[in-house]
């Protein structure tokens, strides 16, 4: 009996950490499902609002405009048709609220009931003109051209220059601005954080006394444990003003802010994990450095540091991935412009801190909505692309230390 | 004048006393054994001579000790020079994490020699005076990991000989070794006699039979007894000595 209650509670203790494991597994791989559902959502819609339809004069040779076309049209910046394959005659744009200039009130019925027919007309008597309006106005025998939105493609939002998710017409949905914009960051930061996190390694692992150490590596590894908005508050009381006098720029809040605020957030994570990996270098090796005369910074950079590269790698590569995910910091210091960066000066936008600043105010299921979880499944990619590397980088450790 | 010699030696870690006023004289081209049980203060001993004890935290080392006459803790003593002339083999091998052929250069380079002539002729001699040159030759540029545990020994003695030393120490130099590769490594310090002083620390008596002239014994941080091995193993003066090498202890 007693050993039946033995098995038993033994098998049932077996069973919940199963399971503990499993539902583990399970809300890991459901997010990610969840995250590309809704994100490769965004391929299957228009650009152009849904409900609404941009009609053009039916003798007007074009057929098809692209997102961005509709937008620079909207912006007079396209005045010609011949611009966008057409012929050449200047564009007359139409806004539903232009209505007012051609008919009266009366004329377009009350409860706006006459407005498709007048809409029709209006299309139908001028060549060159474009109208957006929705699509509960457009008139039954409709006399003009339709013309339909492309799905939002590929190459328009990866190749795309411009991030303006809520523009009229039509949406502008290119992420290379916020791409870039991460790397620029990440990269400043990394720049920063790496030989400043290597040189603090190698002092506590190799030079500091005892106790030296055993005072700063706590005090290192509480910064990793300072909530990240007080380090965007720190960046943004300190050293965008800072940055804002040194370079004469006209805002402090630009990818430089970031860099060096995530510079700072990197900086235990690489400390800790390359000091560790070099304190592993096995003491005879080091021994056998120094007794063939070696003296003590020769020993650290042609016996400990290739020993411990590995374990460096690792530790630098964490560490930017720690940089590319992080999302208050950043948001609060760089300044959000979503343009493309030429300078590290300038105002940059990041992936996690587009998604954080407009998910708030994107219609749930919309086109926006749809292209903020495209950037998530974005930003996935990247840092599961950082974590392979840190898994391939640490095997190779093993094949070449048996 | 002998090659090493220790007059009054002590060592301390901390408040506890390693090694207590030892008094031992070592002619060149011949091998010393220091036998005695674990923690009996041979390894420290050996670490003397090249100052590999300095490294520890809170050691004083009081007395003197002597390489060809000189006192190697006087004041302005260049150390990186001193382990120059003193070639160490550890317990384990321990390989740098380089190519086999680095790893004999190893010594070469970091003492400024970057005649690629030069080093590559070294590392050759030295890999051959080991006996794994025809083991290694064809994979001179692969990690020295690769090798088994007796030809990293070998490697590592080889690594120690590029730098051309005169005084050669061994720690335990075959206690992780196979006893095919130890009869190797053996036969070598046998061979290596005749163009170095070496000084071995062993555990193992049979060993120290084979290979050594002279034997030290040591004690609980004491130089019990040292004489040549014959005597030492035939006929000990110390009764502690006897029980020691009789298998009573240890």
């Amino acid at each position: 009996m007693r050993t039946f209650i033995k098995k038993f509670s033994e098998k049932f203790i077996e069973g919940l950490l199963m399971l503990s494991s499993s539902v583990t597994s399970l809300t890991v791989v459901l997010i990610v499902f969840f995250l590309f559902k809704e994100g490769l959502g965004v391929f299957d819609k228009t650009a152009v609002e849904e409900g609404f339809v941009i009609a053009i004069n039916k003798n007007n040779s074009v057929t098809e405009l692209s997102s961005e076309e509709i937008k620079n049209i909207y912006d007079q910046k396209i005045i010609s048709w011949s611009e966008v394959r057409g012929k050449k005659d200047s564009i007359f744009l139409f806004r539903l609220e232009d209505i007012s200039n051609f008919y009266t009130d009366e004329q377009i019925g009350e409860n706006f009931e006459l407005l498709p027919l007048r809409l029709s007309s209006i299309v139908d008597s001028f060549p060159n003109i474009i109208a957006f309006f929705p699509e509960k106005y457009l008139d039954k025998n409709f006399k003009g051209k339709e013309l339909h939105a492309d799905k939002v493609s590929l190459s328009e939002f990866f190749m795309g220059e411009e991030w303006f998710p809520t523009a009229h017409p039509s949406a502008q949905l290119g992420v290379k601005p916020l791409i870039l914009g991460t790397l620029w960051v990440s990269l400043g930061a990394i720049l920063l954080a790496l030989p400043l996190g290597l040189a603090a390694a190698i002092y506590m692992s190799e030079i500091a006394k005892e106790n030296v150490r055993r005072f700063m590596k706590p005090l290192i590894e509480l910064l990793a444990g300072i909530p990240s908005v007080v380090y965007g508050f720190f960046g943004l009381v300190i050293i965008v003003p800072l940055i804002q006098k040194t370079f004469g720029v006209a805002v402090g809040e630009t990818g430089l802010a970031g860099s060096i605020i995530l510079g700072i957030m990197a900086l235990p994570t690489i400390i800790t994990i390359s000091e560790d990996a070099m304190r592993n270098t096995p003491r005879a090796m080091k021994e056998a450095s120094l007794a063939l005369g070696a003296s003590k910074w020769q020993t650290i950079y042609r016996v400990v540091i290739p020993y411990s590269i590995s374990g460096i790698s690792a530790g630098a590569i964490l560490g930017i991935g720690r940089a590319i995910g992080e999302t208050m910091a950043v948001l609060m210091v760089t300044g959000n412009a979503a343009v493309i960066p030429h300078s590290i000066l300038e105002p940059m936008r990041t992936i996690p801190a587009t998604i954080a600043a407009e998910l708030g105010e994107a219609p749930y299921g919309g086109l926006h909505y749809k292209a903020l979880f495209a950037l998530g499944c974005i930003l996935f990619i990247i840092t599961l692309f950082i974590n392979l590397t840190v898994e391939f980088v640490s095997n190779r450790k093993k094949f070449n230390k048996h | 004048m002998y090659k090493l010699e220790s007059k009054n030696a002590n060592v301390f870690y901390g408040a506890s006393q390693a090694l207590t006023d030892i008094n031992l004289a070592i002619h060149s081209h011949t091998v010393t054994a220091l036998i005695g049980p674990s923690g009996c203060g041979k390894s420290t001993y050996l670490r003397l001579f090249n100052r590999m004890n300095d490294l520890i935290d809170g050691i004083k080392i009081t007395g003197q000790v002597l390489i060809d006459g000189q006192d190697i803790y006087a004041k302005g003593v260049n150390v990186d020079a001193l382990r120059k002339k003193t070639g160490m083999v550890f317990q384990k091998p321990n390989p740098f994490p380089k190519t086999i052929f680095e790893n004999v250069a190893y010594g070469l380079r970091v003492n400024g020699i970057t005649d690629a002539k030069f080093i590559e002729e070294r590392v050759e001699t030295s890999i051959k005076q080991v006996v794994l040159w025809d083991e290694v030759k064809d994979k001179l540029k692969k990690s020295a990991f690769e090798l088994s545990g007796g030809q990293q020994q070998r490697l590592c003695i080889a690594r120690a000989l590029a730098i051309q030393p005169s005084i050669i120490l061994m720690d335990e130099p075959t206690s992780a070794l196979d006893p095919i590769s130890t009869a190797k490594v053996e036969e070598l310090i046998h061979e290596l006699k005749a163009k170095y002083t070496i000084v071995v620390v062993t555990h193992n008596m049979q060993q120290a039979g084979r290979i050594s002239d002279s034997t030290a014994f040591f004690y609980l941080g004491e130089l019990v007894e040292y004489n040549t091995t014959k005597e030492i193993f035939t006929n000990p003066k110390n009764q502690r000595t006897q029980n020691y090498i009789t298998g009573r202890f240890g």
